[in-house]
């Protein structure tokens, strides 16, 4: 039998940090080493014998009991029933007390079990650094209320070293993904200007759009290139050329467009015409780069997948975002009440300002208790959802009976397997809408979204510019979440 | 039955902070409110049942009776037998424990006892705030690295 007995001090009030422990399924919100966590059966998560479903990140499974529970004592106990390795008659305590003379409070997390022999220093490695170590410092990130620390990438050493190539006249350049990975596999090429064909447009393009897309592109997470290719769903520019039969549309429009196939983080490309649209005088380049994807997706999602009726609540996540922030004032435009979530002090002043009737701070409180205050306990029309593992398990909570749960991204990690049967228990309509499948009817969908910006409906914030050679940093930050909003490549 | 509880992170290990308030008698070394203390009778200071009898600055006496001492836990359990405050069944406990990420240790000090009810705020301010606090607020310096 080994001990292992880990502590720390978290800078929040033990009332807030106690009430994201207690729930028995929130260890995925915040633990590294969990992908995806679910309760088994009908269970609540804070029933004693509860059983939770762990995801690991690393591909295994793992499932807990929860054998005592104490709002009094602030405790909590579990055991272990399956794990892939080796700890037999694993119990774990969890207990928290706060520190009076200051904002913060005191948690341990300790443990008995039997290692095999010759794993013992092994297994109290993994549960010490591997489970309890790691989990204190994401409870820290998590309540720290600062933006996440950027990860340090280390960038190729070729990449760091090249002086970027002045793209000689003739030619093209484009940042082309080498192989899936990292963002280090991102290097700035030229290439010769490609012509247009019949029925197609050469566009000399000012801002590329960078969208949670193409980093699941970069990685192979999406199967949409074939590397070395050029990644981007969306650009803005002027057409320069037109090719044979080629009509309606004048060279030197200011156009956009966003769609598949990738292409877009270069100087010089060929689009069909029946891609492109005019873009609006109130809309600048960056600002067009930045929208034109998330505006046709506002629109679609609003109108086509789920269709918002006056006084409808809905729920947003990552209502700051580049998505979310749109989509606030979209659902505002068409009479919603919106309730949105954020994870950062910044993000509740960008909902706020695109004029969320609620906003919710989803690191410091229980999003689906508060939305079901808000809503006398009867949950919402319908719940937007682009961030996937961390909430999309709330979002079924937070939904009405009869609502509609619209995952359209999976920016926190895959939502996992669910029983489709449960959703019986509200009625509940799930859809998961794809991009390329509402895409058929973009001009009508870029229309919509322009005349809400020229009504003044829609305000499209400025978007965080960097140059098309810095597109890995921008890949980075966008991933660490450590801008607001949008960001745009400039060209 | 009135509870008070105060806690801080001392900026040394457990083992260090035990050093200094193990010792039954020691209240007039660490706390900025005793002015003199003995054990009666002539007793060890770490034997379970000893009484102290402590002067505050103040002018007023204390009797107390250890009830239990813990070098594995670090923690001292204590009763009032005489004091100048209108508590009755005052029992008291003080306790290290390592903050594991750090030379660092929490400490927490707690009471339960009866009092009338319409004294009860005052007591657990005066016993929370100008005890307890007070004690660890003037230890911190004490451990200053």
């Amino acid at each position: 039998m080994v001990d292992v007995r880990e502590s720390t001090i978290i800078d929040a009030p033990s009332a807030d940090v106690w009430r994201l422990l207690r729930d028995f399924n929130s260890h995925h919100r915040w633990h590294p080493a969990i992908a995806a966590s679910h309760i088994e059966g009908e269970g609540a998560p804070d029933a004693v014998r509860a059983v939770r479903n762990f995801r690991l990140a690393d591909g295994g499974q793992l499932r807990e009991q929860l054998i005592s529970i104490s709002d009094r004592d602030t405790r909590l106990s579990y055991c272990l029933l399956e794990a892939p390795v080796p700890l037999h008659n694993y119990v774990a305590h969890m207990r928290l007390r706060p520190v009076t003379d200051r904002n913060a409070c005191y948690l341990e997390w300790w443990s008995r079990f039997d290692p095999p022999a010759g794993e013992v220093t092994a297994m109290v490695e993994l549960v010490r650094d591997g489970v309890y170590r790691a989990g204190f410092a994401a409870l820290q990130d998590w309540f720290g209320g600062v933006p996440q620390q950027v990860k340090p990438v280390p960038l190729a050493q070729s990449e760091q070293e090249t002086v970027h190539p002045k793209p000689r006249a003739g030619h093209a350049r484009g940042i082309f993904v080498e192989s899936h990975g990292g963002p280090q596999n991102m290097v700035s090429k030229t290439f010769d200007i490609p012509r247009p064909g019949a029925g197609e447009a050469l566009i000399t393009q000012n801002f590329a759009g960078v969208n949670f897309i193409d980093i699941h592109t970069r990685t192979g997470h999406f199967n949409l290139i074939r590397p070395p290719a050029i990644l981007g769903m969306e650009a803005v520019g002027r057409i320069e050329m037109l090719g044979p039969d080629a009509q309606g549309i004048a060279v030197g429009s200011r156009v956009g467009y966003a769609c598949a196939p990738p292409g877009a983080y270069c100087s010089h490309r060929v689009m069909p015409l029946e891609s492109l649209v005019v873009l609006p005088d109130g809309l600048s380049d960056a600002q067009a780069a930045a929208s034109l994807l998330r505006g046709v997706t506002t629109s679609f999602l609003t109108r086509e997948v789920h269709r918002i009726g006056d006084g409808e609540n809905v729920l947003i996540h990552a209502a700051a975002g580049g998505l979310g922030q749109l989509l606030v004032q979209v659902c505002v435009a068409l009479g919603a009440r919106v309730i949105a979530t954020v994870g950062s002090a910044e993000g509740l002043v960008a909902a706020t300002e695109s004029g969320a009737h609620h906003v919710i701070n989803y690191r410091r409180s229980d999003f689906v208790r508060e939305v079901l205050d808000l809503t006398d306990g009867r949950g919402v029309d319908v719940v937007y959802d682009a961030v996937g593992a961390f909430t999309f398990e709330g979002s079924l909570r937070a939904a009405a009976i009869r609502g509609h749960v619209v995952s359209f991204g999976e920016a926190s990690g895959e939502v996992g397997i669910w029983d489709i049967g449960s959703f019986s228990a509200k009625s509940l309509r799930v859809s998961r809408p794809n991009y390329a499948h509402y895409v058929d009817r973009f001009i009508e969908h870029a229309s919509t979204f322009f005349t809400l910006i020229e009504k003044g409906a829609v305000r499209v914030p400025d978007p965080t510019e960097y140059r098309l050679e810095d597109a890995g940093k921008a890949h980075i930050d966008v991933e660490n979440r450590a801008i607001i909003g949008a960001a745009v490549l400039r060209i | 039955m009135a509870r008070v509880f105060v806690s801080t992170v001392l900026n040394a290990s457990p083992a260090a902070v035990w050093r200094i308030v193990r010792d039954f008698n020691s209240l007039p070394d660490w706390t900025p409110f005793v002015a003199e203390s003995r054990i009666e009778g002539s007793q060890p200071s770490d034997r379970v049942g000893c009484v102290r009898i402590f002067k505050l600055t103040d002018g007023g006496t204390v009797r107390e009776q250890l009830l239990g001492l813990s070098d594995y836990d670090f923690t001292c359990t204590y009763s009032i037998l005489e004091s100048p405050m209108a508590v009755s069944d005052y029992v008291a406990t003080l306790a290290l424990a390592p903050v594991t990420d750090g030379n660092r240790c929490f400490a927490s000090w707690e009471a339960t006892f009866e009092c009338r009810p319409e004294d009860e705020t005052a007591l657990v301010r005066q016993i929370g705030e100008g005890v307890f606090q007070a004690a660890f607020a003037h230890l911190k310096p004490m451990l200053a690295r």
